[in-house]
């Protein structure tokens, strides 16, 4: 237990925790959603995540960038970034698409058992994380330097690097777009009714292929982006990353009360601290084990999470 | 098309009658034939006559001991996946902790230094794998399935990262000189030494049959009933007085226990054990042979658990077209899955009372869908 460690980078620690935080809150929008509308895990998330953040990496490489290239002047920073966000996000909508209607709409036809499901849905995420893995030899892929790592500015002598900011910000401006789409729009009705009662939604004139899919790829926006996010946060993506990850976003839409959108960004940003002051407390190699312990002691006590499951609606 | 796939299906009908009406002792013969068949097969002497069968690349008798871990796990996932319905995805995690149990226990590389022998350590080892089911089923065998699932598979992703960070369990230096069953030949050599591996496939053989006829048994008792309706329908089971939490409970530890007695005998054979052994991804390859082979039949299981571990094995060191066939396995379990899921949830050889579930399931009406 080295508390010293703890207390002495608790500023550091904090800040972060919330960006990584900031992604896991992404990735795990993507859960929620689809587990709000289809009462489903969506195991494949991880793999739509993981194909976003490969897009993003494949952008540069054709915009002439490598993991050595220094760009410089802000106007083009931006734009790198924006085109790979937006290929990111097509990229991760087009793959959640494909798993929705490979693995899943096939044995929605059958009505099939629910582990049905789940057994395509992990057959589907590790077909295409090996595929990723064969086509990059299993080697881990270069990021070029397109944020740097100076601090910003200084909040009580923890420095805030322009990396965090950026991650943080565009994080919440995809959830707060989310909110709105889910909340204000005619199409994000929908959704809302498929969730609260398929059936019902169905007969009143909703199309539920049609919503379902939706879901998938506005879970998948998100992904992808936290895809691109991730890829400037780390500066290296393996093949094999999306797992765990996948997981700990699991925990974080778990946490935050899985089906509920702003749960999940409460719970991405607690289990991206959680972890942090853990590895602080306990070494790095412990943090991926404290994620873990919190969804066990979460199910044990709470399996509702913090905010409790919903998607605009009480459930029975 | 359609008339080919009728054909095999009146012809697999068929064959299935026959097998069902025939008198026992030819069943009983048949049996016997094909025990006796498993027992020679690692002799030179027979597998030579058999064409492509045996492995080019490997020694025969190594890829028949890996292939028959694969059907003690397939056998003892079955009986959590198959009759009791419950998705674990991190059935390898028990393997593991049975392995790492004989090694802490056994090795002189351990930091507890009790340098047990094997025989001694190997009841220790089911016994630990079967509490840490217990431990890990407790809190979540309460909960839907799907959190069961994610649990699972963070549990084996835990054990792992702990056998990689923890200085306890070594990481990858691993520990070594892990005892070899006991036993002598006439002349004083060991049974179980370094070179041939027959005996510990004959071990492991001998070991399937009794875990097999263990688990039939349960499967025509009261407990195996009491799985079946839980697989079918949880809530009426517990209207009915099936006290299901309990039973879930058991159908969790067995499995584990088997999956911990698998590991002790790996690691007895391997006499090294490190944290590279316990990849995620052997998880889902046994629940890919349990769903393939189909789940709920224990012949499915045992068909499934062989043939994926010997495809495996079979495709190690082939090249098509300057390609490694083996890199491409995951990416094929990955497939399977799907394909299976969709086309035949019941697997090849399908029990016959879930092939009778999912058709049941098939006819209920989906409004709008």
């Amino acid at each position: 237990m080295d508390f010293d460690g703890l207390f002495s980078h608790f500023g550091e620690l904090t800040t972060t925790g919330l960006a990584q935080g900031a992604i896991y809150a992404l990735v795990a929008l993507g859960y929620t959603l689809v587990y709000g509308v289809l009462r489903l895990i969506n195991f494949a998330h991880s793999e739509v995540f993981i194909s976003g953040a490969f897009a993003a990496i494949w952008t540069w490489g054709v915009l002439g960038l490598n993991q050595d290239s220094e760009v410089s002047g802000l106007g083009s920073i931006v734009l790198y970034l924006l085109i790979a966000m937006v290929v990111a996000a097509l990229a991760s909508a087009l793959t959640a698409t494909v798993i929705e209607r490979i693995a899943y709409r096939p044995l929605r036809r059958h009505n099939a058992p629910p582990l049905a499901f789940l057994i395509t849905a992990i057959g589907a995420s590790i077909a295409i994380s090996e595929a990723f893995g064969i086509f990059t030899r299993r080697l881990p892929q270069g990021v070029p330097n397109l944020v740097s790592n100076e601090p910003l500015f200084h909040i009580a002598g923890t420095p805030v690097r322009i990396m965090e900011v950026l991650i943080i910000g565009a994080a919440l401006a995809m959830m707060v777009g989310l909110d709105i789409f889910i909340n204000r729009t005619r199409l994000g009705r929908g959704i809302r009714a498929v969730a609260q009662d398929p059936d019902t939604a169905a007969l009143m004139g909703v199309n539920r292929d049609r919503t379902i899919l939706l879901v998938f790829i506005a879970g998948g926006t998100m992904a992808g982006v936290a895809g691109m996010l991730y890829d400037i946060r780390i500066g290296a993506l393996t093949y094999s990353v999306g797992f765990l990850l996948g997981l700990k976003a699991f925990t974080a839409a778990v946490l935050g009360g899985i089906g509920n959108l702003r749960g999940a960004l409460l719970g991405g940003l607690l289990l991206g601290l959680v972890e942090n002051y853990a590895s602080g407390l306990l070494g790095t190699q412990w943090k991926d084990f404290a994620a873990f312990v919190v969804l066990v002691v979460l199910l044990m006590f709470r399996p509702t999470g913090l905010l409790g499951e919903s998607l605009g609606r009480a459930r029975a | 098309m359609s008339g080919i796939t009728e054909r095999i299906r009146t012809f697999r009908q068929a064959a299935g009658d026959r097998w069902r009406a025939a008198p026992r002792w030819v069943r009983w013969a048949v049996l016997a034939a094909v025990i006796v068949f498993f027992y020679a097969l690692p002799n030179k002497e027979f597998y030579q006559y058999l064409g492509p069968i045996p492995t080019t690349e490997s020694n025969f008798g190594q890829v028949l001991f890996t292939v028959s871990i694969y059907v003690l796990l397939a056998v003892g996932l079955n009986v959590v996946v198959g009759f009791a319905g419950l998705l674990d995805l991190g059935y390898f995690g028990f393997f593991a902790v049975g392995a790492y149990t004989v090694a802490v226990l056994t090795s002189p590389s351990s930091d507890i230094k009790t340098l047990w022998p094997w025989l001694a350590v190997v009841p220790i080892a089911i016994a630990l794998t079967t509490v840490s089911g217990v431990a890990l089923g407790t809190p979540t065998l309460r909960l839907r399935g799907d959190y069961l699932a994610i649990v699972t598979l963070g549990f084996a992703e835990m054990i792992r990262i702990a056998a990689t960070s923890s200085s306890f369990l070594k990481g990858q230096r691993g520990f070594n000189q892990i005892p070899h069953p006991p036993g002598h030949y006439a002349d004083g050599r060991p049974i179980f030494g370094v070179l041939d591996p027959r005996p510990y496939y004959w071990l492991v053989l001998t070991l399937i049959l009794l875990v097999v006829f263990g688990v039939r048994n349960l499967t025509h008792s009261r407990v195996g009933r009491a799985w079946v309706s839980i697989r079918e329908d949880e809530d009426a089971a517990q209207l009915m007085g099936v006290p299901t939490f309990k039973f879930k409970l058991w159908a969790f530890a067995i499995g584990a226990a088997i999956g911990g007695l698998a590991g002790a005998l790996y690691a007895g054979k391997q006499n090294f054990v490190n944290s590279q052994n316990f990849e995620l991804l052997n998880s889902i390859i046994i629940l890919a042979a349990v769903i393939l082979g189909g789940s709920g039949n224990i012949v499915g299981a045992i068909v499934g658990g062989g043939l994926v571990a010997y495809l495996i094995e079979r495709f190690r060191g082939i090249e098509v077209f300057g390609v490694e066939l083996y890199e491409f396995r995951f990416l094929a379990f990955g497939v399977i899955l799907i394909i299976m899921m969709i086309f035949r949830p019941q697997g090849l050889i399908p029990s016959r009372r879930r092939a009778a579930e999912l058709k049941d399931r098939r006819k209920e009406v989906i409004v709008g869908g």
